[in-house]
């Protein structure tokens, strides 16, 4: 039984901007393709629950102990983030939550982390990435948002780390003083000759160290910000064409600190038994890391394939179009007209320990007498009132449907309308929330619907996070709930 | 729900009421003057011979102080309540007891809201933040939900539900055109109001009561000193008052069609009043059209109409000026705006003016002066659908036989 990759989930947000878009907007050569958009209701916090939720699905990991965030666009400074995701995953308090933000290469830190914590104790590493650029670059256009989580585990591992090697230069071809909205970057041919030969050294002593050679390389992901370094690395390690990993960014864009993650999911759903995979990232440096695949991948794929999860191939090709213009409001780039209604006020922090099961964690209330079900959780009991009798129950990845709806055009929100839903959940249990992620034509009585965690706003410099519905994707004739309780 | 009423032991001797509106031109210590000074002018009394004040407003004033500062009161008890839409109501049915229980001689009950100071359009409401979990809906959006769930269980269609709607407001604007105290005096095309912009739902403009400021006093004595202070004094038949568990968003079983505080409510006032068939013995009811589907489901929710009937009746006509039991006919909060404070007494003011033939001829209601009928009725319900307060009155021109 070898430890490492116990499961992997990845999070692609729901939205598309087409890089045709930008060009029609501006004026300017587009590209082609699309680039995924977080929300205006998503942070890299919640794309790290969304990923790591993924990652812990399928079931079969015993608790995590040990939590590493990652992600180079932090929510908070000095408040840690990992703390959020940890608590919005429904992990055990006795879990050491730890944040590695700011940098790009944070993500890899975080995986090698993890990696060694994992053969003590199950261990999650979450890189979340939110990235774009000023209106009409190249960031803005070629980067993408998402996430990606892996379980580290002593035994019963996917794909155990077999080799490692890593380089550290200082130079500046990347970088951006906290506050700014986007970064610098040297010229181009200077990044890159720095990164080539440090990338081909790591790569070669990674291989050393795990014994192999390049032909031996079943797979292979190289990322990086630097697309050109990247694109001459790629083809120039003796590595067979056919294993070099798709990077998907044409979809996707380049999801920065969490590219590398999203290529090695990629592979492990795709990949066999007692294959090798390397990941190469070029950041500050080079990090190489050799993974060999174990007799446990096949059921893991099975697992999560008969638990519903959308593959990475599958996410890329998934989305919705959102319009450039919404995109620039998302990002803060066009300043527009606020709704003219009160801006919400703050959150109570002492309220909100008091309830963090229900706020993060979306644990209902179970009245154990008669077993109806409480959201938010209460001490009396509805239809028996019986009093302090409740035990919790996590609901987050109970699904539900629509009972009634309404498109709301006066609600404060960063995307009118706000799209109210009155959910039933299966197995009981109601609640009244906004749906998110959805077209609000498409919104039926009868939709399938399901939570998701995100910051639905920011009132003096706090960010207020909660469960919202979004659409399964399920038709209601295919998924019909059973109502108990 | 046992609750034993004070019929016919407490009158009302005398009201004021102020124009509702933008009022730009007046702050809340004004309004407050001027419906408290109405007031006293009506009953022939003078301030000084209040002995209690209740006064009710959400969010236009903290503490008694509100009213006693403005009206230079004599150290007197000044209470401040509040209760959702139905504060007005609230601050009237304490008066009411107070004098019941013969602590006190004569009180005043008296509502105001100071809406258009804020800068915003719609209701803004007081925060109460907690752990950020609460939603972010509207009250427009929350009552929306009424109109699909309705039109579903009874299988009314979609444009005829629209039609139904439509002629509630086409309605309480016609009644409001003959009331020179709304806030909108016109009538209103039933296809201006059809076509009027979404605000929520199946909501549009027109489906929205406005935001108004305003406010409305009534004076209460014992029913035995009422004729010192007038020969038509209104009786008190019946109060009541609940505040529900909150089960409609929490409960699958809730179904958006039905108010169940309103039916407890109206049930409770009912059999304090003695009313049996409330369709043929209420000369008029005002009650809280905060939407337009509000007013259609509480048609049948105070049983002025069978489950599944009230858009029929309202198609009919039975609840306009000349209809078999008219609603709203001062115009209702479509017409009046809904100054929270002093909505409740507003709609009391109407059957001050209608149950004693006061109203102006444009809008006096038949059922009073040829029906003979001698009881009105006024609710006002606050918060959602399947989580709200709600209160309903009976007062009546006629002591009991």
């Amino acid at each position: 039984m070898a430890s490492g990759i116990g499961s992997w989930g990845v999070y692609l947000p729901f939205w598309r901007l087409e890089r045709t878009a930008i060009g029609q907007a501006l004026g300017s050569p587009a590209g082609r393709g699309t680039r995924t958009v977080a929300s205006y209701d998503e942070d890299t916090t919640t794309l790290g629950v969304e990923a790591g939720r993924r990652a812990l699905a399928p079931g079969g990991t015993a608790p995590i102990e040990e939590l590493y965030f990652s992600t180079p666009e932090p929510a908070y400074q000095d408040k840690t983030n990992a703390t959020t995701v940890h608590a919005a995953l429904g992990l055990s308090e006795r879990t050491g939550a730890y944040d590695l933000v700011g940098s790009v290469r944070s993500g890899v830190g975080a995986l090698v982390a993890a990696v060694a914590g994992g053969k003590d104790h199950p261990t999650l590493a979450v890189v979340a990435e939110l990235r774009t650029g000023l209106a009409g670059g190249a960031d803005e256009r070629e980067s993408g948002d998402g996430a990606v989580a892996f379980t580290l585990v002593p035994d019963t591992a996917v794909a155990e780390l077999v080799g490692r090697a890593a380089a550290s230069e200082e130079f500046l071809d990347r970088w951006r003083v906290p506050g700014e909205s986007s970064s610098h970057q040297w010229e181009e041919r200077f990044g890159e000759t720095a990164y080539v030969p440090l990338a081909r050294e790591v790569f070669t002593d990674a291989l050393k160290s795990a014994g192999i050679t390049a032909d031996a390389v079943d797979h292979l992901v190289v990322t990086g910000l630097h697309a050109r370094a990247v694109r001459a690395v790629r083809t120039s390690l003796g590595v067979a064409e056919a294993a070099l990993a798709p990077d998907r960014t044409t979809e996707v864009g380049n999801l920065g600190a969490a590219q590398l993650g999203f290529g090695l999911a990629d592979v492990l759903e795709r990949a066999e038994p007692g294959q090798t995979v390397v990941t190469l990232q070029l950041a500050d440096g080079a990090d190489a890391l050799v993974w060999r695949t174990t007799e446990a991948l096949t059921g893991v794929q099975a697992r999560r394939r008969e638990a519903g999860l959308a593959t990475v191939a599958e996410q890329a090709a998934s989305g919705h179009p959102v319009p450039y213009a919404a995109f620039l409001t998302w990002r803060g780039q066009l300043r527009r007209e606020p709704p003219r209604r009160p801006e919400p006020d703050r959150p109570d922090a002492p309220n909100m320990l008091r309830r963090e099961g229900w706020k993060y964690g979306f644990n209902a209330g179970r009245c154990l007498v008669c077993g109806f079900r409480h959201l938010p959780p209460t001490r009396v009991c509805l239809r028996c009132k019986t009093v302090d009798q409740m035990a919790p129950e996590r609901l987050a990845d109970v699904k539900g449907v629509v009972a009634t709806f309404a498109i709301d055009h006066l609600a404060f929100s960063m995307s009118p309308p706000t799209v109210g839903v009155v959910v039933d959940f299966d197995g009981g249990g109601r609640y009244r929330c906004e749906l998110t992620d959805s077209d609000a034509a498409s919104v039926k009585i009868g939709n399938r619907v399901e939570m998701t965690f995100r910051r639905f706003y920011t009132a003096d410099g706090m960010h207020n996070y909660f469960w919202k519905a979004r659409p399964t994707g399920e038709t209601p004739a295919a998924a019909a709930p059973t109502k108990e309780g | 729900m046992a609750s034993n009423g004070i019929r016919d032991r407490v009158a009302i001797v005398g009201m004021g009421c102020t124009p509702f509106g933008e009022r730009w031109d007046k702050g809340t210590d004004d309004l407050l003057t001027d419906a408290a000074v109405d007031a006293i002018a009506d009953a022939g009394v003078k301030m000084d011979e209040i002995d209690a004040f209740w006064l009710g407003t959400m969010g236009s004033g903290n503490s008694g102080l509100t009213l006693s500062r403005p009206l230079k009161l004599d150290y007197r008890p000044v209470s401040r309540l509040e209760n959702f839409c139905a504060t007005g109501s609230e601050a009237f049915r304490n008066a009411c007891y107070a004098v019941a229980s013969g602590a006190y001689d004569l009180a005043m009950a008296i509502g105001v809201e100071k809406l258009k100071d804020s800068g915003y359009s719609g209701l803004t409401g007081i925060h109460l933040v907690g752990d950020g979990t609460g939603g972010s809906l509207t009250a427009p959006a929350t009552f929306s939900f009424l109109v699909p769930a309705y039109a579903e269980k009874y299988g009314v269609g979609t444009d005829e539900m629209k039609e139904v709607l439509t002629r509630i407001a086409w309605k309480n604007h016609y009644n409001g055109a003959r009331n020179p105290r709304a806030q909108f005096r016109k009538e209103v095309p039933m296809e201006t109001i059809s076509k009027s912009p979404r605000v929520a739902g199946e909501l549009g403009v027109f489906d929205c009561s406005g935001v108004s400021d305003g406010s409305a006093a009534a004076i209460v004595c014992r029913v035995e000193d009422a004729h010192r202070y007038t020969d038509a004094p209104l009786y008190v038949k019946g109060l009541s008052f609940v505040a529900g568990p909150a089960a409609g968003p929490i409960d699958p079983e809730y179904d958006y069609t039905t108010f169940e505080e309103v039916v407890r409510s109206a049930t409770d006032a009912y059999h304090q009043a003695g009313i049996t068939d409330p369709r043929s013995q209420l000369a008029m009811a005002e009650v809280h059209d905060c939407f337009t589907p509000t007013e259609l489901v509480l048609m049948e929710d105070l049983g002025f109409a069978d489950r599944g009937t009230a858009w029929k009746e309202v198609l009919a006509g039975t609840f306009e000026l000349g209809g078999e039991l008219p609603v709203n006919p001062d115009g209702g909060l479509k017409s009046f705006g809904h100054p929270i404070g002093a909505s409740g007494l507003r709609m009391l003011f109407e059957c001050w003016l209608q149950l004693r033939k006061k109203a102006p001829p444009e809008r006096q209601i038949k059922t009073v002066t040829e029906g003979g009928r001698t009881l009105g009725l006024t609710h006002n319900l606050g918060g959602g659908p399947g989580e709200c307060v709600s209160f309903v009155s009976v007062v009546g021109s006629e002591p009991s036989a």
